[in-house]
């Protein structure tokens, strides 16, 4: 249902291509399948509005219809400007005197909890302050013993809960507390709360008040559609937020959330949670969302989850094998492997770019987890010697590798063409010098199973 | 760059805050009587769009208008009931409320959902309304994961009066669920709520383990989980096609139940979900009370959607 942008405009341009120059209607075209599959990633539409005039101004000019390859130029055009609007480097969090107290806001269900449990960890671990978390959420059942496990699992000191207090009166206990402990840092976690319910926010602007933070945070959800900007903007107006973080960016949203609500209040987003785990709380980089926003894959990231997932000295002895050319099925093998724990091929492509049309390929072909198990277990049943030298496997032997996989001599046929189209696509990168040269080209048809 | 960033911004701004939640003051600033021509189509379909209904439902709806009424004069009031009534008739077929199901003692009901979207709060309400009708109810907290999920629910069933079948922090919700159905049996409960962690459709692992507690309910009953409930948050934008897709592929979900449609419309993307997959609607959430589990009325749904009428209950 939905196309990335990249193949969306491919088609688009790939008609024109053969008429030569692009005309103001040719980008207008260009342009509204900008506009679609920014509203898809769930970008809010005012923002959208806004966003496609100004890439048109650019675009219209000169730029794109004097090159060569007006969609890359287009998709350039478009992904730079987002990365402008998302906004420039990291900004950092803004811890002044202790103790600084950090105020966490945002909707029911948008991670506040979790989010502060991260960021308390990360405060304390990585800029070496002592931090005090306390939850103010009298209202979600469990909501304070929530966050006292999970600090307990950061390492943190939580307020002791007291029962029949409410929000003011904790967060003056709060205060007290980390002037008293001698903290750095003081956290303050609140009720989720809608953005039109005046009573709750009024309540947010007391507890502002009293506790005078050096961070407003809005934590807010990447999964929200078109009422992020509303959400955001009414939490800026009613309580002045000074940053976001952006949470479950580990899901398969675009997160075109984020553009709206840094478009709408001017703050930075400063963090995003990609995970359950506490440790899962990274810097916000404006260049991989904007791709994300995009679908143009996020290259930065797979190369950082694969350093994750790869054995780091695994990773070296295959460098240096393939920096001589050679690839031999067992590498095939623990190539496999390594795709299946980095959450199979669907989850590898969706990181890299151009791979809107690979992806759709894949997609028909079935290429699933059970089909790198078969291949796995198909070189299992090799001997080292074949797995070293593919070229000695004929009939009988690779009948005996069928059987002994419970698959077929056309399977074992198929991984030994797929591994010989693999070397030479090595060889071909090599030439081409890196990664790039290859994805321009796409897998080799022959690749993918018929 | 073609002008200053500051200019960017403060328009953007400006032009946002003429714009609003609901898509009464869109439409309302679109439409006052004026002929319809492809210009106003535009903008109601971008309003239609605001409401997260998606482009591809947009441009049907908006197709739909200009057949009846292109060309003439039209009215904002006119405009708005039509697009309801387009509307509530695509949700019609999906407004089933959660089917009966005597012959089944005790019916299994799993709850899924994406983290943070209300499932624990929608069991709690769940409950206590089969409660309510007289029905022995009891709940499984299988969200071993969440710190704090397992009291979370314990509350819920001392507020609704059920019982709570818990486990140890990080044990096998798998296992736990399978207790809770031979304990359900053997005390005769007429409904078995099986509260699940939250998990993002797209993590693979944490999707098989969900899969494998409908597997192992099997076991002990072939038909069990005789519902599957997806909760789905109102705020959600376009990803709310991905979680169901996944979600019904992995666990075979039998309908949906709509959370936090308390306040502004929202909520648009369910009409896009009942034209794409046609899945029942069960119930919707709108407040945090016990009492705030509604039936879902697509005419009242497509009213508010449309600012026709200020709240969907």
């Amino acid at each position: 249902m939905f196309e990335n942008l990249t193949t969306r405009l491919g088609n688009l341009f790939d008609r024109l291509r053969r008429r030569g120059a692009l005309t103001e209607a040719d980008v207008d075209a260009a342009l509204r399948e900008i506009r679609v599959a920014l509203l898809e990633a769930d970008v809010a539409l005012p923002v959208v509005r806004d966003f496609v005039q100004s890439v048109r101004e650019r675009a219209v000019g000169h730029e794109v219809v004097r090159s060569v390859t007006p969609g890359q130029m287009v998709v350039k055009i478009v992904h730079d400007r987002l990365v402008e609007l998302l906004g420039g480097a990291h900004a950092e969090l803004r811890l002044g005197s202790p103790p600084a107290v950090v105020l966490m806001v945002g909707l029911q269900g948008s991670g506040k909890t979790t989010t502060t449990a991260k960021l308390a960890r990360f405060v304390q671990q990585k800029l070496r302050r002592r931090v005090l978390v306390a939850s103010l959420d009298v209202r979600r059942p469990a909501a304070r013993e929530q966050l006292a496990t999970l600090a307990r699992q950061a390492e943190v000191a939580s307020l002791p809960i007291l029962e029949g207090e409410d929000a003011l009166l904790i967060a003056r206990r709060a205060l007290d507390a980390a002037r008293r402990g001698g903290f750095d840092v003081l956290f303050l976690d609140t009720a989720g709360r809608l953005h039109v319910d005046e009573e709750l926010m009024a309540e947010l602007v007391a507890v502002r008040d009293l506790a005078r933070p050096a961070e407003i945070l809005l934590v807010a959800d990447a999964l929200t559609g078109q009422d992020a900007v509303n959400v955001a903007r009414t939490f800026d107006e009613r309580v002045g937020i000074t940053g976001i973080v952006l949470t479950r960016l580990d899901g398969d949203a675009r997160g075109g959330a984020a553009l709206s609500m840094r478009a709408v209040t001017g703050k930075p987003i400063k963090f995003v949670g990609v995970g359950e785990k506490l440790e899962a709380l990274q810097p916000f980089h404006p260049e991989r969302m904007a791709a994300r926003i995009l679908d143009m894959g996020d290259v930065v990231s797979l190369v950082e989850k694969a350093a994750e997932v790869v054995d780091r000295e695994q990773a070296e002895k295959m460098a240096r094998k393939l920096a001589k050319g050679r690839f031999d099925l067992s590498d095939l093998k623990s190539q496999l492997e390594q795709m299946r724990r980095m959450g199979g091929m669907g989850g590898i492509l969706a990181q890299l770019p151009g791979m809107g049309k690979i992806r759709q390929q894949l997609a028909e072909a079935k290429l699933d987890e059970k089909m790198i198990i078969r291949q796995c277990a198909i070189i299992d049943s090799m001997t080292p010697e074949e797995r070293r030298h593919p070229e000695i496997i004929h009939a009988s032997r690779k009948r005996r590798i069928a059987r002994g996989s419970g698959t077929t001599v056309q399977d074992v046929n198929r991984l030994l063409k797929q591994h010989r189209q693999l070397q030479d696509m090595l060889k071909r990168v090599q030439k081409a010098g890196g990664l790039k040269g290859l994805l321009g080209r796409g897998l080799p048809p022959g690749l993918l199973p018929r | 760059m073609s002008e200053p960033k500051r200019g960017f911004w403060q328009r953007l701004r400006a032009g946002l805050a003429r714009s609003s939640s609901a898509l009464k003051a869109t439409i309302g600033s679109i439409v006052r009587r004026r002929r319809l021509d492809q210009a106003l189509l535009d903008e109601l379909e971008e309003a239609l769009i605001l409401a997260d209904l998606g482009v591809e439902v947009a441009q049907e709806l908006v197709e739909g208008l200009r057949r009846e009424r292109f060309g003439r004069e039209v009215s904002e009031e006119e405009v708005r009931t039509l697009l309801a009534t387009h509307i509530a008739r695509i949700l019609e077929p999906v407004a089933q409320p959660l089917p009966e199901r005597p012959q089944h003692r005790p019916r299994t009901i799993l709850v899924a959902g994406v983290n943070g979207v209300g499932k624990t709060t929608t069991i709690g309400k769940l409950a206590a309304a089969m409660r309510r009708q007289g029905k022995r109810v009891i709940l499984a907290a299988c969200d071993t994961f969440r710190a704090a999920a397992v009291e979370q629910l314990a509350i819920w069933g001392e507020r609704s009066g059920c019982p709570v079948v818990t486990g140890a922090a990080g044990a096998d919700p798998a296992g736990l669920a399978y207790e809770a159905l031979q304990r359900a049996r053997r005390e005769g409960y007429d409904e078995l709520l099986i509260d699940t962690a939250g998990r993002l459709q797209n993590r693979r692992e944490l999707m098989e383990e969900l899969a494998k507690i409908v597997r192992v309910l099997r076991k002990l009953d072939p038909s069990a989980p005789q519902d599957v409930l997806l909760v789905l948050d109102a705020t959600t934008g376009q990803n709310a096609h991905s979680q169901m897709t996944i979600f019904r592929e992995m666990v075979d979900v039998t309908g949906l139940v709509v959370t936090k449609l308390d306040g502004t419309a929202k909520g648009g993307v369910v009409v896009a979900l009942a034209r794409r997959f046609g899945l029942p609607v069960h119930a919707i959430g709108v407040g945090e009370d016990i009492e705030d589990l509604r039936p879902f009325d697509p005419e009242a749904f497509a009213r508010a959607l449309l600012g026709l009428e200020e709240t969907v209950f």
